[in-house]
């Protein structure tokens, strides 16, 4: 069995997400299958594009209602970006966008120094410093990690989400992605 | 405010690393794959791949070299040369580049900006400005428009750009530091980040364009010497800029 599905949305950037995976020795597919999303041992759900059509995507697809189930089963899921944000009840990017409503919270745009917020830093309480991309920030009770103040992860019940891209920050998120699958 | 960055560019033409790169420590200088992962390995933030080719038979060629970056690299790379449509950057970003960088085609028509941002987010689009005499050049920085180079910046960044590259051509190559009052103008003028690029001959250099802006590119100053980058950060660090800290793995 695969080891880990990663859900496809049209834009996301899978491939980088895959090869953080393979590097880690687990098996990924890429696809939107509500079975293969309910089946798996581990779901992903990257994170590029735009909160609309994302999420236009996962409901046309059935892929949302299949992540409200796995979630509402305990199946572990963990959302990266994009793939954190449309986790919360709404977001105000695109003029308003209703999320899968997993968590508590909605995003909305940074108040930051430079948007989009680029680059390297550091996540507390944990400690490493991880690459963020992003334009738009979680506000939700369900936070559990912060970086220059700004939501960096949330997680409730079987579902974590990080604004941050594992994927892309070297050997601090090959650990990150490690400890995840180890907890799944 | 995340950590400024250090960004190697690596200049590609028909699938081979073009520019200087020394030999030092590396198998083979010329493939762009194993030049990305041994910059990664010495810390680099991010990395550029510029297709200097990019002519319309090369596509496939740098699509190719795209997904192999990808696959081997954990840290985000742009691709830019040769993106003039949408579906070029669907092409670049769907095999795993994390931003696409525009130049003249962003000029000829910055609509473009707008479309890529819309479908893969401010993010992923970052636009290349060649400035000299203030104003933006094209063909390699050869020709001069008219268009006010502090004008075309606001305007990239209004129509959706989540980052400029900015290189100056009275600097660039000469190796003698970044032109850090161009890069400070532009910088007061936009709200996204600014990559400083042109003039890198020495630590000092590096860490001056990092006080003024977010990051700058590097070129030949890493090419020369590639094992060298570890000892560049640490230079730039005891000169008071702080790095990200890097971290390996167990």
């Amino acid at each position: 069995m695969t080891d880990v599905i990663v859900v496809d949305y049209g834009a996301g950037n899978t491939r980088s997400v895959r090869a953080a995976l393979a590097h880690l020795g687990k098996s990924s597919e890429v696809s939107s299958d509500p079975g293969k999303i309910a089946g798996a041992p581990y779901v992903i759900l990257p994170g590029v594009g735009s909160a609309r059509s994302a999420m236009d995507h996962l409901n046309e697809t059935s892929a949302a209602a299949a992540l409200r189930d796995r979630f509402a089963d305990g199946g572990a899921i963990l959302g990266i970006c994009l793939g954190m944000q449309l986790s919360l009840e709404m977001s105000e990017e695109d003029g308003g966008v209703e999320g899968l409503g997993l968590l508590l919270g909605e995003v909305v745009r940074l108040h930051a120094d430079r948007i989009p917020r680029l680059g390297w830093a550091i996540v507390e309480p944990w400690g490493d410093a991880y690459y963020f991309a992003h334009s738009y920030a979680a506000q939700s009770p369900d936070s559990i990690a912060t970086s220059d103040a700004i939501c960096a992860a949330v997680q409730r019940g079987p579902f974590l989400g990080v604004q941050f891209h594992p994927e892309k920050s070297g050997d601090s998120g090959l650990d990150f992605l490690e400890q995840c699958l180890s907890r799944a | 405010m995340p950590f400024p960055r250090l960004i190697p560019c690596l200049d590609v033409a028909n699938g081979r690393v073009v520019k200087g790169v020394s030999f030092v420590g590396l198998r083979d200088v010329g493939d762009p794959v194993e030049l990305a992962s041994f910059y990664s390995d010495g810390g680099a933030d991010e990395l550029v791949l510029l297709d200097i080719t990019a002519t319309p038979d090369d596509t496939q060629t740098m699509t190719s070299i795209v997904a192999q970056v990808a696959d081997v690299l954990e840290i985000p790379f742009t691709v830019g040369g040769g993106v003039r449509s949408v579906a070029d950057a669907s092409r670049i970003i769907e095999s795993g580049a994390d931003r696409v960088s525009l130049n003249s085609a962003a000029l000829a028509s910055p609509w473009l900006i707008t479309a890529i941002a819309d479908r893969y987010g401010s993010q992923a689009v970052v636009v290349a400005i060649d400035a000299g005499e203030g104003v933006v050049h094209t063909h390699g920085g050869r020709v001069a428009t008219t268009t006010p180079t502090l004008e075309w910046a606001v305007e990239a960044c209004e129509r959706g750009a989540g980052e400029i590259l900015l290189t100056s051509i009275r600097q660039d190559g000469k190796r003698t530091g970044f032109d850090l009052e161009l890069t400070s103008a532009v910088r007061s003028a936009v709200t996204i980040p600014v990559i400083a690029s042109g003039g890198a001959g020495s630590a000092q250099h590096v860490a001056d364009a990092l006080r003024v802006t977010d990051a700058a590119l590097i070129a030949s100053i890493v090419h020369e010497n590639p094992t060298g980058l570890p000892g560049l950060r640490r230079e730039i660090e005891n000169l008071g800029i702080q790095l990200r800290p890097l971290k390996e793995r167990a």
